[in-house]
């Protein structure tokens, strides 16, 4: 009846690793406003998490990867990821969204967490 | 949908509207009157059917009581057969058996359990077998009921259950009451569901009755097990049971289950204790405490990492992470792994699905499942043909005892060393998969929607100290899972609307035991049947549940996210028929209503565990209580 096939395999290449500086280089300047409006109207929060923290598909940030291996992984996913072609998010939108990303804090410390601590 | 089981005026009574209907128009002057004449639909009697209604009976029909009717035989034959409870939603066709349960049987053993709906009945029983170990009996109505019931009989099905489902019906064209009672009538009323049953019968005398009963009750429960139906006629519950009649109940022997050939066993022994990189998937191999005793016994003998099933999470041979360790197996022990296929390839869902082996080329797979004893063709619950090494067609508890004394006899110094070695690397590995597993959970923490991970952690500090059940949902990694009644598995065939009436069925089962049952509850799933929480309270079945509110059927929203990047003419209806928002569902007024305690919705993650805390309380003087959460969609 319902199947349960989208695995955590989704977008598997992000945030796995620290990121490079993400300003500069080849990464165009965005508007973290209308990214973070995007990520929820776009469907990216699905898997992602409403914080990009993860859920279905994997974490994007903080520390999120690389601008140019976001951009081509959104587009042309290898895993379960459905693909985001130009067609319907334009690059301004990816930078946007890469722009939102690069405002997800940090999470609290382990150690500051009691409930993690037994 | 409501189902009718009756007309909304049965012919007597109809016949007493038309009568007053008939004084209402004499008169005019009665609006309750008034009321009931505009309310038949079929047209009003005649004279003589009015007057055949309301002359004396004939002496042939003086006899108006009967003192021991067949269905208390029935009732004797349920008790024999030890049921604790019977689920039911009231219908016509069981009236006789209903009313010998309460009166004749006293309402004990079993004592029957009000349900607002057939596939709650169901799937209460499911979840009471889970960790009763042993079917819960069901009454369900003819056609209508039946079909109430036939998606929680699938899952039940799917999920290897024991059920054993009564089902009235009225065989007789002449026994039966002109109207609805030809709609609630089938010629073969278990047909429908007899696709996604075990074994079904229409017994034509109480003798067959009881024979019946027994047979359905063992054949229930010899593994794979699954759920039965046994039709109990209307004519043979209401007729008397005649003085010479000598009736009597079977013995009900139960079948041990199918234990492994000892050539097959020895074989796969061989090859487990010669593997350099052994994994046990251990799905639906451990059913009871012995079982669960037995795959850590068998797991240490070889020092074999575990992945999924029961088995204790703080073990450190339990293994997450599951798919890396299978890449690398040279053997795989897959014990009654229902989707041994999917565990071992992987799918792609893009416009061209891909397939992948997961595993090495040369890996060795053994298979030990009472699936290949049993197996019906319409339904494809059995999933892909699986290519194995050496498949063992019997259950896997069972053969578990002689499969370690096999290996151990194989064991050397040599391999022990190489065991020990394993055994080091993986405690390590589990280790760092705890570490991982907390670090992640510190992600969104303080989010808002309330992580799924914060969620789970704010409710393992309320019941870590307690003795807790967690009968719908998943348990966290970091939890410590430790007995074989912790966890629970889901609906079998992924049917929603499941995890809202099992959990209530499991709670029952544990009540008596004390346990501090939790329900990680979805908001869809409880939508289909929150009448669920009605029974809880009525019965006081003690039951916490803690909501996991994605305010959507999210796997769905996915779906059609999925569908929509694929054909790019708009990315943003995918919400279209597939949440549940505008309104937002109230859940704690919704339970309420029903007489349950109720609080939230919860959206700061700062008020979780004390509104968790608070609903503990309650549960554990004997109460339901719901939480509300609002959640990350994952």
């Amino acid at each position: 009846m319902r199947l349960f096939l989208l695995a955590a395999v989704a977008f598997s290449m992000a945030a796995q690793t620290p990121a490079p500086a993400s300003k500069g280089g080849g990464t165009p300047s965005g508007n973290a406003q209308n990214g973070k409006r995007i990520f929820e109207s776009y469907g990216c929060y699905q898997c992602h998490g409403h914080d990009a923290h993860g859920g279905a598909g994997a974490r994007l940030a903080p520390n999120p990867i690389s601008f140019d291996r976001f951009s081509r992984y959104v587009r042309k996913p290898t895993g379960e990821m459905p693909p985001y072609t130009a067609k319907v998010v334009s690059d301004q939108e990816l930078a946007d969204i890469y722009a939102f990303l690069g405002t997800i804090p940090a999470p609290p410390p382990v150690k500051s967490i009691p409930e993690l601590n037994h | 949908m409501a189902k009718t089981k009756r007309g909304p005026v049965d012919r007597r009574g109809f016949l007493k509207g038309a009568a007053a209907g008939t004084a209402a128009l004499v008169t005019g002057t009665s609006a309750k009157a008034q009321e009931v004449e505009t309310r038949p639909s079929a047209p009003l009697p005649s004279a003589r059917a009015l007057a055949a209604e309301t002359a004396p009976v004939s002496a042939a029909v003086e006899v108006l009581t009967a003192d021991r009717p067949g269905s208390d035989f029935m009732v004797d034959v349920l008790k024999y057969l030890g049921f604790e409870y019977i689920c039911a939603n009231p219908g016509s066709s069981f009236r006789a058996l209903h009313e010998s349960i309460v009166n004749y049987g006293g309402n004990k053993s079993p004592e029957l359990i009000t349900c607002c709906h057939e596939e709650q009945s169901v799937a209460m029983a499911d979840g009471y077998a889970k960790m009763e170990g042993k079917p819960l009996a069901v009454m369900a109505h003819s056609t209508v009921g039946l079909q109430h019931a036939a998606m929680a009989i699938y899952n039940a099905y799917a999920g290897r259950g024991p059920v054993f489902l009564i089902l009235g019906n009225t065989i007789d064209v002449a026994a039966r009451r002109p109207g609805v009672e030809w709609y609630h009538s089938a010629q073969d009323a278990a047909a429908m569901v007899r696709d996604y049953s075990k074994w079904d019968d229409l017994p034509i005398s109480l003798t067959h009755f009881g024979e019946s009963a027994v047979r359905a009750y063992k054949i229930s429960m010899t593994p794979p097990m699954g759920p039965v139906v046994l039709v109990a006629d209307s004519d043979l519950q209401e007729t008397p049971i005649s003085p010479d009649q000598r009736l009597r109940i079977p013995k009900l022997t139960l079948a041990s289950p199918p234990a492994g050939d000892s050539a097959a066993v020895a074989a796969a022994a061989k090859m487990l204790v010669a593997a350099q990189n052994l994994v046990v998937l251990a799905d639906r191999a451990v059913r009871t405490a012995e079982g669960l005793r037995l795959l850590v016994e068998l797991a240490e003998t070889l020092q074999a990492p575990v992945v999924g099933g029961k088995f204790p999470t703080r073990h450190p041979l339990s293994q997450a992470g599951g798919r890396g360790l299978i890449a690398n197996a040279d053997v795989i022990l897959a014990l009654e792994v229902p989707d041994l296929w999917g565990a071992i390839h992987s799918v792609i869902d893009q416009l061209h699905r891909t397939t992948s082996t997961v595993t090495k080329p040369d890996a060795k797979i053994v298979s030990v499942s009472a699936e290949d004893l049993y197996l019906k063709s319409n339904y494809q619950d059995f999933q892909r043909y699986p290519e194995v090494d050496i498949a063992i067609a019997a259950d896997a508890e069972a053969t578990l005892p002689y499969l370690i004394e096999a290996c151990k006899r194989l064991i050397t110094d040599d391999r022990k060393r190489v065991f020990e070695e394993r055994g080091k690397k993986l405690a390590e590995a589990h280790r760092q998969g705890v570490e991982r597993a907390r670090a992640e959970a510190a992600y969104g923490w303080n989010s808002s929607p309330i992580s799924t991970s914060r969620l789970s952690a704010e409710l393992w500090e309320v019941i870590k100290d307690k003795d807790w059940s967690l009968v719908n949902g998943g348990a966290s990694r970091l939890w410590d899972v430790d007995k074989v009644y912790r966890t629970a598995s889901g609906g079998g065939a992924a049917g929603v609307g499941y995890g809202a009436p099992a959990s209530v069925g499991a709670a029952l089962a544990n009540r008596k035991y004390g346990r501090l049952s939790v329900s990680i509850q979805n908001d869809g799933d409880l939508m289909y049947g929150p009448g669920s929480f009605w029974t809880a309270a009525h019965h006081r079945i003690p039951l916490l549940a803690v909501m996991h509110n994605n305010r959507a059927y999210h796997q769905e929203v996915m779906h059609i996210q999925r569908m929509a990047n694929r054909h790019q003419r708009g990315i943003t209806n995918a919400g279209i028929g597939t949440t549940i928002t505008d309104p937002n569902i109230d859940y704690a007024a919704l339970v309420r209503a029903m007489g349950v305690h109720g609080e939230g919705p919860i959206t700061d993650p700062k008020d979780l565990g004390p509104a968790i805390r608070r609903a503990a309380d309650l549960v554990l003087k004997g109460e339901p209580a719901l939480v509300d959460v609002v959640t990350q969609p994952r």
